[in-house]
């Protein structure tokens, strides 16, 4: 910051307790966890456990870990390109038309980021499971079979992530206003025309970004995704949830190895993001 | 860089100006039915379902499940947890956003970033990451499992990001000519802030503090590990959720579930309506 302003430049012992009160603080709640979690994974305390880089290797080799991070991938693409789809065209819709309930739809877009996980994953298993759901025995008898599904996870997935996208866009389809739309329009462009060379043009980022953030959110989910999955090993288990079955099995080693490769996942995703927003702010 | 995962002030509402809001053509009619239906599809129906499920037995059944000592065990002390955290956060997050503002050193910029990454880590994640320090095996010779103070810390280290990104951006807004008045007229660093910084702040703080209150109240994933699930003891609510639908009691887990529901949609709606008040008068 360029602040120079004499009140606001001059250092007081106060200064320098908050300062140092804040470094460790954050450093004893996130940065020492997060270091102990790397040694653990490279170094596992357990004992026969192998570390090093190789051994980390080999523990993500295992079939079931390739399947849970292969499943996890698969929820994920398909959440976020659902996401995306809808998000670019509700932020287009909440933004630029006028229909009644509008502003409810506003809100309501918002809601599913508070919701807890686990009411989503139970909210899903009472509208489609085959045995309890409102709709499941409708879906059973067409064959359909969502609750312990990969369609049930992507729903689940799909569901947590789902505002992230729009909160993205609105504020950047509302700044930029509608005067280059109208003027596309008055010259002849049709309304893909419009939305292809005018507006996606200028909400790009935004929608990188929030393809970003979404993406991240997908690999983690936890909560909904365990309701919704038989979790078992080969059956419905993702990253997350054979994170929790192998350290409550006592295989800690397997566990840290995947929580490391989530934390780096995340990580990349807070570098990528903050790239992307650099340019944004010139 | 000063909201890079967290968008706590939920920028996804759109602003009441009636100024450039287009009729439905037939076209972005049917695009907003096909948003609507997979909106419902995904988000409102299983929720109906939800409070379906909870409404079946009747309000006497409801009741019921809520005051049951076990069940109300865990409601009171989520509540309690949520709160305690809520105000380590007011207080806290707002010495690090201040800290993250005002002050210069050297590593500033990894601080911030690090602030983030609670938000980023999948939430069995965070979990894990804080039982590598402070678990069975733990270096430091701290074992929060199946303790409260390990939900406290844990309900710490998600909501973390919250007031900090919420009171930062304010703090950067604030004008300096303000604190030089003041300061001239005599006030001390002390009064400064309380008369003058204070009361600007004080929005934000509460729209972050409000936040994290909710996201306490309904976090998962991070506490599953942690938290032993004793009843009486250690029990939040979320997991009590868990074990009515592990106990196949669809209805307990509906009402508990409806309860943070709430919680949920009241937070949404006073964060909107506040947020647009400070906007009409800004």
């Amino acid at each position: 910051m360029a602040d120079t302003s004499t009140i606001r430049g001059r250092k007081s012992p106060v200064t320098y307790v908050m300062r140092f009160s804040v470094i460790a603080y954050l450093s004893v709640l996130v940065v020492w966890p997060l270091y102990e979690v790397t040694a653990r994974t490279f170094a596992p305390i357990e004992r026969g456990a192998e570390g090093g880089f190789s051994a980390f290797l080999e523990r993500l080799q295992d079939p079931s870990v390739t399947y849970a991070f292969q499943l996890t991938a698969t929820c994920a693409f398909w959440a976020v390109l659902i996401n995306t789809v809808f998000g670019v065209g509700i932020s287009l819709l909440l933004v630029r038309y006028q229909f009644p309930g509008r502003r409810v739809l506003s809100v309501l877009v918002d809601l599913p980021m508070s919701v807890s996980p686990v009411v989503v994953g139970l909210a899903l298993v009472l509208a489609y499971s085959s045995g309890q759901g409102w709709f499941g025995g409708v879906l059973e008898s067409a064959g359909i079979f969502i609750i312990g599904t990969t369609p049930g996870l992507i729903m689940a997935t799909a569901f947590v992530s789902l505002p992230l996208v729009v909160r993205e866009i609105v504020p950047v389809l509302e700044e930029i206003g509608i005067d280059a739309e109208l003027a596309a329009s008055s010259l002849g462009a049709n309304g893909w025309q419009t939305f292809r060379r005018i507006t996606l043009p200028s909400i790009k980022w935004a929608v990188v970004y929030g393809v970003v953030l979404s993406l991240a959110r997908s690999l983690g989910e936890f909560g909904a995704v365990k309701i919704v999955s038989p979790g078992a090993e080969f059956r419905g288990e993702t990253a997350t949830i054979l994170i929790q079955n192998r350290y409550t099995n006592y295989e800690e080693p397997t566990a840290y190895a995947a929580a490391f490769v989530l934390v780096l996942a995340s990580v990349l995703a807070l570098v990528v993001v903050s790239l992307i927003r650099k340019p944004d702010h010139q | 860089m000063t909201d890079v995962l967290v968008k706590p002030a939920g920028p996804a509402r759109t602003s009441s100006r009636p100024s450039g809001l287009f009729r439905l053509t037939p076209a972005s009619g049917i695009g907003l039915g096909v948003a609507l239906v997979w909106f419902s599809v995904l988000v409102l129906l299983p929720l109906a379902a939800v409070v379906g499920a909870a409404a079946a037995g009747g309000w006497g059944a409801f009741w019921n499940t809520l005051t049951d000592a076990q069940t109300f065990a865990a409601l009171r002390l989520t509540v309690i947890e949520a709160g305690l955290v809520t105000v380590v956060n007011g207080i806290l997050g707002t010495v690090v956003a201040w800290v993250l503002v005002r002050d210069q050193f050297f590593g500033k910029r990894i601080l911030d970033v690090v602030i983030d990454i609670p938000f980023a880590l999948p939430t069995i994640v965070a979990g894990l990451v804080l039982l590598s320090l402070y678990g069975p095996e733990s270096p430091v010779g701290i074992n929060i499992v199946n303790t409260r103070q390990g939900i406290f810390l844990a309900l710490l280290f998600v909501t973390l990001p919250f007031v900090v990104r919420t009171v930062q951006p304010v703090l950067i807004e604030l004008d300096a000519d303000v604190e030089e008045a003041a300061a001239s007229l005599g006030a001390s660093r002390f009064t400064t802030f309380r008369r003058i910084i204070l009361p600007s702040l004080v929005p934000a703080i509460t729209a972050g503090s409000s936040l994290g209150f909710a996201r306490a109240i309904s976090e998962f994933g991070s506490l599953v590990l942690i938290s032993g699930n004793t009843p009486y003891q250690t029990e939040v609510a979320s997991l009590k959720i868990l074990k009515f639908i592990e106990g196949d009691n669809q209805a307990g887990a509906a009402a508990v579930a409806v309860l943070l529901l709430l919680v949920a949609i009241f937070t949404i709606v006073a964060l909107d309506l506040v947020s647009r008040r400070v906007a009409r008068r800004g």
